[in-house]
């Protein structure tokens, strides 16, 4: 800074002290306060208590298909089946659908009318029913999601 | 520093690129933290989906349960029974009504356990409907493997 009326140039020293203080107590908040948070999605179900009951035959209305989910002595899945014929796989199980539905999914199309009945038994392990949602509702393609059953629902639990 | 044969000097350090890195570091931290309330348990190890791709809207109104392995729920942070939710979302659902609001506005998140049992997953559902509530949203990690 140049003073009025001299020519010298004083250094003005800045004490830097405070400021990095500071910027370290703010770093090390954050890094204490940082939650690695990994991504999570849904599935929406929507499910009102008496839609078994409230469903009345309609000609719009296509019968539901149902996937059976049978579970072995762990929990693990032993079988699965829809509409009771025996299928592999989950990947089987998503060509199946694509099979039923066609690959048309928009506005009024047959996927959008059809509904997925889950038959799961009680011990069966949820990661399986999650596997068999993403076969039914859909699949990936150069990235983007292709949709194909949006209507899921439960039959009623059993317990064994 | 004293010098070798000379009288002691001040050796000033340059402090920029460290302040630099320190503000890029705090930048870096500030946008990766995540403000959002969402409700996280490590003891949750969620199934994983390719078709779970997170919610761009926000959900009204949400309700999470999360069921654990073992078969116990975390309720805004309290670990409960089964059984013992049906109380807690009558008072969810009261506080509801009392808003003027239906519980089928509500959208109830499950997060289960992956080794969880459907049947139990099932039971939540089946004791939220009893309650009135009918949105649900089954959550699984995103899992972005080809």
């Amino acid at each position: 800074m140049a003073r009025r009326g001299s020519g010298l140039v004083d250094k003005v020293e800045i004490n830097m002290t405070p400021m990095i203080d500071v910027v370290f107590q703010l770093m090390s908040f954050f890094m204490c306060t940082l939650k690695v948070v990994s991504p999570e999605g849904d599935f929406d179900i929507r499910m009102p208590i008496a839609a078994a009951a409230a469903a009345l035959p309609d000609e719009q209305q296509v019968p539901p298909v149902r996937v059976r989910l049978a579970a072995g002595p762990g929990g693990e899945l032993a079988s699965i089946a829809m509409n009771g014929t025996p299928v592999a796989d989950f990947d089987e199980l998503r060509r199946r659908i694509i099979g039923l539905v066609g690959a048309d999914t928009g506005p009024n199309s047959l996927a959008e009318k059809t509904e997925v009945e889950l038959d799961c038994d009680y011990g069966l392990g949820y990661a399986n029913v999650v596997k068999a949602i993403t076969a039914v509702s859909g699949r990936v393609e150069d990235g983007r999601i292709v949709e194909l059953i949006r209507k899921i629902k439960f039959t009623p639990p059993k317990k064994n | 520093m004293a010098k070798r044969g000379g009288g002691p000097t001040s050796t000033e350090i340059d402090m920029t690129p460290m302040i630099d890195m320190t503000f890029q570091l705090i930048t870096f931290f500030m946008f990766v933290m995540n403000f959002s309330e969402a409700e996280q348990d490590d003891r949750i190890q969620l199934p994983s989906s390719q078709l779970a791709k997170p919610a761009e809207g926000v959900i009204e109104k949400p309700i999470t349960l999360q069921l654990m392995n073992t078969g116990d729920v975390i309720y805004a942070g309290e670990r409960v029974a089964v059984r013992d939710i049906a109380a807690r979302l009558e008072r969810e659902k009261s506080v509801m009504l009392d808003e003027g609001l239906e519980p089928s506005a509500a959208t109830v998140i499950v997060r289960a356990d992956g080794r969880a049992k459907t049947g139990e997953v099932q039971d939540i559902i089946r004791i939220c409907q009893e309650k009135g509530f009918e949105r649900f949203a089954l959550r699984a990690q995103y899992d972005d493997r080809r």
